[in-house]
């Protein structure tokens, strides 16, 4: 489904994603875990098409097509999408709006579910706005259903369990497991070594470089032991001898 | 048919097509009055409220008077225009609101055919103790621009009583817009003034708004939200003074610009007293980039995608 090849980005002069390359495949969770700073939301950026993420040099290949060039809407059209990790508020727009966005209803049903699993009632997100109204716990929570209206084939979480109760944390994989069922590939996208359990796979990301992939058991391991909190603040280069 | 309802009917038919609803005004629950030029084409009063008009040679004076203890049940709707393509109309408005007594007008302000149209309104408003009024001003426009609306207010406030302002002119050209709003707050009013625009072409808006938290625990915001594109310009003067003790204001300003479009924001907090307290939010530039990009990963369009929050703001 997703193939990055050799993907490297610069910003302000620094090199942020090195030389990154894995595949997702059809209907897996492929987890990237990484402490604060490794480069993991500017990966999910430069995968989405941010302004400002174009990358120096690699690809990007969503099935079969080459879209390292294209426009974040056009991202966006082919069935990419992306969960903000601090998504934007809106005036004039109210919750269900903001779901029904890219979804064209085909995700509402499974969206509807999720939002009042949310706790938040119909009556709430038809009349309530998705502005600074709601809580940040609150605004998290109408991000992740609007993916799942959306329902698309790749669905890239940036830290989906930040900011959001431990209720509702239970929630969040049922949101990736909904993604999951419907055949979609999600790149899940955290520091917390409990979240990753859920993959399939997973990348360690650390100064910018994916340079650990394997199973989740493996990755929290080596995260536990190396990364949290870095003994050295040394570039995995330099510790694998690279 | 005669001349006055004839210019009846055509405001109503005006009003029909900007989206308004021509039904409230045959609803007899419901009072209103249309004036086209300097001529009151229409008027019906309910029980409580006192609305004297006397015509003048470029408009109407009006006197409102809501009486003590009456509360209005439904808003009152005031519906004034110009239809031809030139003409001048100005509006004084002298109100005052009963101790007690609540009063919302709905203002519809018609000019669907103005190429040089000047539309005047001076307003001279008291809100006796713990009265409410609330004024919607929605204005209608053509496309050619060629229209100055300046609306101009002092309004004062006794104890408790409460103020809520809400102009828009989002739908047509603005032409030239010059709001100057400035209210007086005694003890434990309250004042809420929005005002909302989108300008383009070379369309000019200036609003200007002041609020005067003189009372203690008087509290005031100030929401303004305006968009420009192409060569539109606009400069939004708010301004919050708290001399009461405890007296809370807020000032809120959203100025989104495109193209070779020029927006200006001045927000002017003071505090005059040790316990008062006002606060200022001021965004100003293009479209945010969070924004637009949050939508674009829904999959609309960029252009899609600004149409989508410039209206969503001025909603």
């Amino acid at each position: 489904m997703l193939k990055i090849e050799g993907l490297n980005l610069k910003r302000g002069g620094k090199l942020i994603i090195n030389n990154v390359s894995f595949e997702v495949v059809d209907g897996e969770i492929f987890g990237i875990l990484g402490t604060n700073g490794a480069g993991k939301s500017s990966l999910a950026y430069t995968l989405m098409g941010s302004a400002g993420y174009q990358p120096d040099s690699g690809k990007i290949i969503f099935n079969g097509i080459d879209i390292t060039q294209k426009s974040m809407d056009e991202r966006a059209r082919l069935g990419i999408t992306l969960a903000w990790q601090e998504p934007a508020r809106f005036e004039g727009l109210s919750i269900l709006d903001y779901v029904l966005l890219g979804s064209a209803q085909k995700g509402y049903t499974l969206a509807e579910g999720y939002i009042e699993q949310m706790r938040l009632t119909p009556s709430e997100y038809r009349s309530r706005q998705a502005d600074k109204t709601l809580s940040g716990g609150e605004r998290k929570k109408v991000e992740l259903a609007s993916i799942l209206a959306m329902k698309p084939k790749l669905a890239i979480l940036d830290e989906p369990d930040s900011g959001i109760d431990m209720l509702s944390q239970e929630a969040v994989i049922h949101l990736i497991r909904e993604i999951k069922g419907y055949g979609g590939s999600v790149i899940l996208i955290t520091h917390d070594e409990e979240v990753v359990k859920i993959a399939d796979r997973s990348a360690l990301m650390c100064s910018g470089l994916a340079f650990k992939i394997g199973g989740p058991a493996e990755i929290i391991d080596y995260y536990k032991e190396h990364c949290k909190p870095c003994p050295t603040k040394s570039y995995p280069s330099q510790e694998n001898g690279k | 048919m005669n001349d006055i309802n004839r210019d009846y009917r055509m405001m109503l038919e005006a009003y029909q097509k900007a989206e308004g609803n021509p039904a409230v005004f045959a609803d007899s629950k419901i009072a209103h009055l249309v004036v086209h030029k300097n001529q009151v084409v229409g008027k019906h009063l309910v029980p409580g409220l006192e609305v004297l008009p006397r015509e003048t040679p470029e408009g109407v004076d009006l006197s409102i008077r809501v009486l003590p203890g009456i509360k209005i049940e439904y808003p009152v709707h005031l519906c004034f225009g110009v239809l031809p393509e030139t003409g001048t109309q100005i509006i004084n408005i002298d109100a005052e609101i009963g101790e007690e007594s609540r009063i919302a007008l709905l203002a519809h302000c018609i000019f669907p055919n103005a190429v040089k149209v000047r539309h005047l309104m001076q307003a001279k408003i008291l809100v006796k103790k713990n009265g409410y009024y609330s004024y919607n001003e929605v204005h209608f426009h053509g496309e050619s621009g060629g229209i100055e609306v300046v609306p101009k207010a002092k309004i004062i406030l006794e104890e408790g009583a409460r103020l809520e302002t809400n102009f828009q002119l989002i739908k047509g050209r603005v032409g030239t817009l010059d709001i100057d709003y400035e209210v007086e707050a005694g003890k434990d009013s309250v004042v809420e003034m929005i005002a909302k625009a989108y300008g383009y072409g070379n369309d000019k808006i200036r609003i200007k708004e002041k609020c005067v938290l003189r009372g203690e625990g008087s509290r005031g915001i100030i929401k303004s939200r305006v968009a420009v594109k192409e060569e539109a310009e606009s400069e939004v003067l708010s301004e919050i003074s708290a001399y009461g003790p405890h007296s809370r204001g807020h000032v809120d300003c959203v100025e989104i610009m495109q193209d070779k479009g020029k927006a200006r924001a001045i927000p002017i907090v003071e505090v005059f007293h040790e316990t008062a307290k006002v606060t200022h939010e001021a965004a100003i530039g293009s479209v945010d980039k969070t924004q637009l990009e949050t939508l674009m990963s829904r999959g609309l369009k960029q252009n899609e995608a600004i149409d989508l929050i410039i209206k969503g703001m001025l909603k």
